[in-house]
This record gives C-alpha cells, sequence and structure tokens, in this order.
C-alpha cells in the first residue's frame, strides 16, 4: 500500500486537476494490475461495506492510547475526520514496516476482519496500527470508514485511465460504469482497444447531467430548437430490457433488482435490446400528479417490498429518453428523433412505464407562465433540452439544462453548531437552527452551506464566545442570529420533534436585519406540510 | 481570595503584588514582555521589563526611546513586593518565561514555550514552582511535533521538487521567530541562496548579529525576475499569501510552515499545495512533560481552547483551572 500512499499524499497536496490525473495515470503505470484496479475502484469512490463500528475503532483507538473516551471525540472533533483523529492520536510507530499490497488489504484483510467478533476485531486493529507508517494507519482507516474522499472524482480517474491507455473517455467512462469489479482482468478489459466483451449488455450508460440554468431562458435561442420537460423529484434511473430480463440502475449506478418489481414487470412487455432514460416516482392510480419524495423512500429502502406496501406506494417510470433500441447504440442520435422512436416504442404501454410528457408552449414567455404551476405538479421546475442535442457523457454544459423554480424559504434561529468535516474541520460550519413553538424554539433544520469563508469565521469566533453548553462536539449557542433558509418541500413527519420534515435545507443569507422574535412559527411550517 | 501575584484584568495579566503586567494589551505603567511578537510587545508602556537576549527585537518593535530593562536569563530584580526573574522558554530568541516569588510562593508564567530544540534560542528551562500558569496553543494529543530533521527533508524534497518542475517554491512562515529557526535548521543542509520577503529582511539580519548562522540570503527585489526564481526557495510572511507581491510568480508552489499543518483539513482550508509540520509552541505531550517538571501544586492555563487541557490534567491527579477561573 506504500505506492498507494504516496499516490494519495501527491492527489492530496494539489488542487490541480491535471497534475492529480497525471498521478494517477504514473501510478497506473508502475503498478501491478491487482492493485491498479482497487485504486481505480477506491479513487472513483468504491467501498467496503463498513467493516468496523466507530465504538469498536474508539475502543481500538483508547486501548493503544490510553486517552479516555472523551478525549478521543474532542480530538475526532477538532480534526473532523475519524480515521485521520485515530492516525495523529496512535503513538508513532518505529518500523521496519511491511508494506502490504493494496489488493491484500482490500481482498483478504479487510474482509477478514468482518468474521471476526467485537474483541477480535479491537485485536486485529491495534496490531495493524502497531506495524503500519502513519500515512498508511489513515489510509487503512479510511477504507475501514468509508470512502477516501481525496478530491478525486469517477471523471478524473477516467481521464487517468484515458491517458493511460490512450482510448478514448467516453468509452472508458462507458465500459467503467455498472458493477465493475476490481480485478486485473478487468482493468486489462477496460484497456482493450476494440470493445469486445461479454459484460457489456449488463452495464448502463454512463448518465448524460443537466447543469442549472442561470441566464434567461430567452438567452438560449429559438424556442423552438428546445424540448421542456418537467423536472420531476424522483429516483433518475436507466431501464434497461437486454437479454431475458429487465434491470433498474440507478444514478449512482447502483442496480436496483427487485425493489420496484412493477416497472420490472411492466419493461417485459419492451421489446429485447432497449434502454431507457427517465425518473422513478412514487404516483398513486389516477392522481393527477407524483407524490413527494419522502413516500418514495420508504421503496427505496425496501428490497423485497411486501403487498401492502405495493399497494399503498405504487410507482411509475417516466421515461424521457431512449439510449439504445434493437440493440444498438442511440446516442448519437439526435434527441428529436430518439425521443419520436421512444414514444413509438411507449405507445399504449401501461401508466406504469409513460412518456414523460413534453411542456408545449408556442414561446419562451408562456414557457415561463407554465414553469410557475411547477409546484402545483409536484415538480422541481423545467428541463430544457437541446432537441439536436446527443447523449452526452457526464456533466457537459449546453445542451441540457435544469430550470428549477425557485425554493421556498423560511427565516430561523441559530440554536446549535458543530464542527465541520473536511475542509471544513475545526471551524463550526454544521448548524441546526429553530423556529417558535409556544415561546420555545424547536430545532427544524440543519444546513451545513450556503455562508461564505469571511461569514463562517466571523460565526465561528462568534459561537466560541457564545456557548451555552457543550454535548460532545455540539454546543448549544445563545439564540441571536436569525437565517434565511431555502428548502425544497415541507412535510409531515412522525420522526422529528418538530412534526415537519424540511427538505434540502441550506442557508439563503444571514439576516442581520431580523431580530430572533421576527423568527417563523412551527404552527405556520405545520400549515404549509398539510396544504 | 484574590491571588496576590495573578490577577487576570482587562489590560493583561496583572500582579498585584509587584505592580507590573505581562504582555500587557493596552498602555500601563509596569510591563514585563516575555517575547517580541507584535501581539505582546506593544508600544505605550511606560517602563518595559525584557530578557537582555531578545533586546535587539524589542528595540526593533518599540523604537530606540522606550525605557527597556534588560535582564540575563536568571538574574533576579525586584517590581514591588515581588522577587522577579525571566527564564528561556526556547519559544524564540529573547523569549522568556516569567518567575515570580512573594511571602515564600512562586508563580511561573510560562509564556509561548516549547520543549524541542532551537538553532536560535536557548532551550526552555524548567523552573520549579507553586503555580505554573501554562499556555495551550496546541491542547489537544493530535498535535504531536515530528523531529525537525525529518521536516527539513521534507522541505528540501519540495524544493527538489519545485527545481525539476521549473517553478519557485515559496515558503510562508511567521516573519519573526519562524522565518529564522528555519533558516537556521537549514543553513547546514542547503548551498543555495535563499530569497526573502522584504518584511523578513530586517529581523533575519538582528538574528544574524546575535550570532545565528543562517544560510546566504537575498532580498527578493535584488533577483533577476521570472524564470530566473524556477527551483529557489523563498520566504515570506502569511499576510504576502493572495496579495498582489504574489503576482511575480504565478507559476508558484506555495507552502506553510505551521503547528497547524499538522491538520489535513487546516492545510486544505489554507490552499496552499504544502503544509510542514513546524511549531514554535508546545505539543500535547511537552505541554504535559512541562507541567510535569513543575512541580506545581496548582496549574492554570490560558488562552483559547485549553479546556481539554484542565479536564485531562484534573483527570491525572493535577490541580488545574483555566486561568480565568481566577476571575477580573
Amino acid at each position: 500500500m506504500r505506492r498507494f500512499a504516496q499516490l494519495y499524499a501527491e492527489l492530496d497536496r494539489t488542487g490541480s486537476t491535471i497534475a492529480k490525473r497525471d498521478a494517477v495515470a504514473a501510478y497506473l503505470h508502475d503498478t501491478p494490475p491487482d492493485d491498479a484496479a482497487w485504486a481505480v475502484y477506491v479513487l472513483g469512490g468504491g467501498k467496503l461495506r463498513r467493516l468496523a463500528s466507530t465504538t469498536e475503532l474508539r475502543q481500538a483507538t483508547r486501548e493503544a492510547t490510553g486517552y479516555p473516551d472523551w478525549l478521543i471525540d474532542e480530538s475526532y472533533a477538532h480534526v473532523g475526520d475519524l480515521a485521520e483523529a485515530i492516525a495523529l492520536l496512535l503513538p508513532p510507530g518505529d518500523g521496519p514496516f511491511d508494506d502490504i499490497p493494496l489488493h491484500a488489504w482490500m481482498e483478504q484483510h479487510l474482509p477478514g476482519l468482518a468474521r471476526l467478533d467485537t474483541a477480535g476485531r479491537v485485536a486485529q486493529l491495534k496490531a495493524w496500527w502497531h506495524v503500519l507508517p502513519a500515512a498508511e494507519v489513515y489510509l487503512l482507516n479510511k477504507l475501514i470508514t468509508g470512502a477516501l474522499r481525496v478530491g478525486v472524482s469517477q471523471r478524473l480517474v477516467v481521464q487517468a485511465l484515458a491517458a493511460w491507455s490512450q482510448l478514448p473517455t467516453d468509452l472508458i467512462a462507458h465500459r467503467l460504469s455498472g458493477d465493475w469489479s476490481p480485478d486485473a482482468a478487468s482493468l486489462a478489459a477496460l484497456a482493450q482497444p476494440v470493445e469486445d466483451d461479454a459484460h457489456r449488455e449488463h452495464r448502463p450508460y454512463p448518465f448524460f447531467l443537466a447543469s442549472p440554468l442561470e441566464a434567461p431562458a430567452e438567452s438560449l435561442g429559438e424556442r423552438g430548437d428546445w424540448l421542456a420537460e418537467w423536472k420531476w423529484d424522483g429516483i433518475r434511473a436507466q431501464l434497461m430490457r437486454r437479454g431475458g430480463e429487465a434491470r433498474l440502475w440507478s444514478r449512482g449506478e447502483e442496480r436496483l433488482d427487485g425493489r420496484f418489481p412493477e416497472i420490472e414487470r411492466a419493461a417485459c412487455a419492451l421489446p429485447a435490446g432497449c434502454v431507457l432514460d427517465g425518473e422513478i416516482l412514487a404516483w398513486d392510480d389516477g392522481a393527477e400528479a407524483p407524490r413527494p419524495f419522502t413516500a418514495l423512500q420508504k421503496r427505496i429502502g425496501k428490497l423485497k417490498p411486501g403487498p401492502q406496501l405495493l399497494a399503498g406506494t405504487p410507482v411509475r417510470f417516466m421515461a424521457y429518453d431512449l439510449l439504445e433500441l434493437g440493440g444498438a447504440d442511440l446516442r448519437e442520435v439526435p434527441l428529436r428523433e430518439r425521443r419520436e422512436r421512444l414514444a413509438g416504442l411507449l405507445d399504449g404501454a401501461p401508466p406504469t412505464l409513460a412518456l414523460s410528457p413534453a411542456a408545449d408552449t408556442q414561446d419562451w414567455d408562456t414557457l415561463v407562465q407554465l414553469r410557475a404551476q411547477s409546484r402545483q405538479r409536484h415538480t422541481e421546475g423545467l428541463m430544457l433540452k437541446r432537441l439536436e442535442s446527443p447523449y452526452r457523457v457526464g456533466r457537459k454544459r449546453g445542451d441540457w439544462w435544469k430550470w428549477k423554480v425557485d425554493p421556498y424559504t423560511l427565516d430561523a434561529v441559530l440554536i446549535y453548531a458543530q464542527s465541520g468535516h473536511g475542509r471544513r474541520a475545526g471551524l463550526f460550519t454544521d448548524y441546526t437552527f429553530g423556529v417558535w413553538d409556544r415561546g420555545h424554539l424547536v430545532p427544524v433544520a440543519k444546513a451545513y452551506s450556503g455562508l461564505d469563508d469571511a461569514e463562517i469565521a466571523r460565526l465561528d469566533a462568534w459561537i466560541r464566545a457564545h456557548t451555552i453548553e457543550r454535548f460532545g462536539p455540539v454546543r448549544s449557542v445563545e439564540p441571536q442570529h436569525v437565517f434565511e433558509l431555502a428548502y425544497e418541500a415541507i412535510q409531515r413527519s412522525g420522526r422529528h420533534k418538530s412534526g415537519v420534515a424540511v427538505r434540502f435545507p441550506r442557508i439563503l443569507r444571514w439576516r442581520t436585519d431580523l431580530a430572533i422574535r421576527d423568527a417563523d412559527r412551527l404552527d405556520d411550517l405545520r400549515r404549509m406540510a398539510e396544504g | 481570595m484574590p491571588d496576590p501575584l495573578l490577577q487576570p484584568r482587562p489590560e493583561g495579566l496583572y500582579c498585584p503584588a509587584g505592580g507590573f503586567y505581562i504582555d500587557p494589551a493596552e498602555p500601563v505603567a509596569q510591563a514585563v514582555v516575555t517575547r517580541a511578537h507584535g501581539d505582546h510587545a506593544r508600544q505605550g508602556n511606560a517602563r518595559y521589563h525584557v530578557a537582555r537576549a531578545g533586546l535587539a527585537l524589542m528595540r526593533e518593535r518599540l523604537g530606540e526611546p522606550a525605557a527597556i530593562e534588560a535582564y540575563d536569563y536568571g538574574e533576579p530584580f525586584t517590581l514591588g513586593d515581588v522577587r522577579v526573574s525571566l527564564h528561556p522558554s526556547g519559544h524564540m530568541l529573547g523569549a522568556a518565561q516569567v518567575r515570580m516569588e512573594h511571602a515564600g510562593r512562586v508563580v511561573v508564567v510560562s509564556g509561548d514555550y516549547k520543549r524541542e530544540n532551537d538553532p536560535t534560542c536557548a532551550p526552555f528551562e524548567p523552573v520549579p514552582c507553586d503555580v505554573f500558569v501554562t499556555e495551550s496553543t496546541f491542547a489537544l494529543p493530535v498535535y504531536r511535533w515530528p523531529p525537525m530533521a525529518q521536516v527539513v527533508d521534507q522541505l528540501l524534497a519540495w524544493r527538489d521538487d519545485c527545481a525539476r518542475r521549473k517553478v519557485p517554491a515559496v515558503l510562508f512562515c511567521y516573519a519573526l521567530g519562524k522565518a529564522q529557526r528555519l533558516l537556521a535548521e537549514l543553513a547546514p543542509r542547503i548551498d543555495r541562496m535563499v530569497y526573502l520577503h522584504g518584511a523578513l529582511l530586517r529581523l533575519v539580519e538582528l538574528y544574524r548579529e546575535a550570532g545565528v548562522t543562517m544560510p546566504p540570503t537575498l532580498p527578493l527585489e535584488e533577483a533577476a525576475r521570472g524564470a530566473a526564481l524556477a527551483g529557489e526557495l523563498i520566504l515570506a510572511p502569511p499576510s504576502a499569501a493572495g496579495s498582489p507581491w504574489m503576482r511575480r510568480f504565478p507559476n508558484a508552489s506555495t507552502a506553510f510552515a505551521s503547528g497547524w499543518m499538522q491538520v489535513r483539513g487546516n492545510r486544505r482550508r489554507r490552499g496552499y499545495d504544502r503544509g510542514f509540520v513546524v511549531s514554535d509552541h508546545a505539543d500535547w505531550n511537552g505541554l504535559l512533560r512541562s507541567v510535569r517538571d513543575s512541580g506545581a501544586r496548582r496549574i492554570y492555563v490560558t488562552h483559547g481552547d485549553g479546556h481539554a487541557l484542565v479536564r485531562y490534567l484534573r483527570e491525572q491527579g493535577h490541580d488545574a483551572l483555566p486561568l480565568a477561573a481566577l476571575g477580573t
């Protein structure tokens, strides 16, 4: 893992995308393929299932350092990353250190951890920590606790693979999509000059992602050159009808097999060799509009939904693109034609498998008026897609725009703060906000973003000086500052003390012009949630 | 009962029996100053008491006319009813701990200190006392300083890498103390000129006059512009980062030398390419060791986030309190 630790250090110390790509490509060149395959996997955000609990990691740290739990927790809150805090707390090993290859960690040692009981895991962690240099202790802890997060995107890994294999990035992206398996053979298959592999039929196409539209819609040119569709608040997915079966892949490139059987069943009526892009939505039979995202969440969590759930929360696939038909890749065909073929394909299909309707208007002005109905239609706004565009890979600006409606807002008081993670470690950047309920401030939303660096620094200093109480890493602060929060939706919730769940809250602005008595009231939010 | 030797006041830490302040933030009649940093050595006090080793730096900060009394380390002097002496704190050239003795009781105020060796100043001297007032800048066990030789290796490897990539290596560091310590540590290991930002020139000169060995340096203004600086090491104060001064080397690799660089989040937030862990403050083990060495029955912790240190010391059986507990 030493060479990988070196790569990690190189990636961590540069902000330059080109330098990162070159570092990954250089690593691919001089590393044995069985290790390099795992590096591709973890750099691209892949992770093993969680192998040890936080409690076990803390116990091992306590035993290895002699520090009390509260001091380990203080250190964790200060550093903002448990894997790093542990590496910094452990006494430095004195070597000589073994260099255990990355694939041996990923295939043998780490999976072996899962077979031990708690005492065995704690003992094993301590034994590993003892024989590794600090940089590898840190990496090992990152691999055990989750993703690496070293500022490398999947896209950058694709570019490095392309540079290394001398193949086009789109081809690499496609070969890498789906459940790519991190081994030497798969790595070799990535670099094969010609597309000739048996796995193709199991893989989704890389998703084309829209960018937010910030300019006025008229700036896009002729209305007639653009397809306008409703922007759904569901799960983006590809529906693949290949071989004898139908599969759903989420945008996170996870297989959703079995979770939405009614969609899979409906898809079996489609001809073999077709792939649809669309959105999974919770939608009651005969209803005009979908149910909120929270309804869909009940279905996402269930691997094998029972009859009661299936009947209570039915779902639909709203298709808006056709990527493959008759086994032929249509992605280079203009959207105008893909859409026509999609409409033909879905003609007469049951509502479970529907064509996402176009928001037809003559001109931009009437489209703006139609967009104002987004909320009533339970959508997030509109999508604008250039009719002549191909289906591209990843987030490429120019052809697909998301044109969301303005969010709802509320004014709330800062009541708790916690230090952040990563780049925001050691700063109080995770805030909890409350609104009034019979003279008390009740927490309704947590938000982590929306302030600039100067505001964060100012608020951080204020929080330190105005802490009322500490609860481990969390501090309650004097109610004094009001913030305007934006959010996408509000629903009744039995799981929240306030009785409401606020979706996607984020800070719009620090309302220094408002006093805390001006903050919103919970009763009003509840009424919003009813409506 | 108020302590006759320690009383935190808005102006600074006051010694009632001696009638003087330690590092006052506002003008007072009698000031004992532990080091020449701007936040401690402020102009406007009627009379200053400092360690002789730091006199030249104090004069530079305070101006010639200031009434400064200088004392050798360990040399006793009397202020009010208190017998005072200054002892090396190892923080930087002329930095001092303040020992105060009154009615058979000894209080030591550490000022900023470190336990690591530093070629630019006398090493920290443990001073036995009844009450020890310690700093707590890095008071968590995640702060454990690496050996200086290892950091110098990393620094030189970075400079070599910059030379290969033909870009200047700009190292940000505090202009007084840290810059000179880095230069002195580099002296036996580097055979090239080191370039200095204007803010460092006079201070480096004063250290040379005090007998500290440093590699040859040149004001950056005297260097040829552009490519000639590729692969050269340039020292600058952190305030120069992001300033128009940096425009002269658009491709430079930047680094920051500070104890804060121990934590990845700090490195990434500051936006430097590299972070080198070098501090003139005590790390966690240095704090604990100094508390033990003092033999004190009561420990006060100053500064910022010292609550973890206070709690840990109490759990270890020490009578520790935040200095603020003394009241104002």
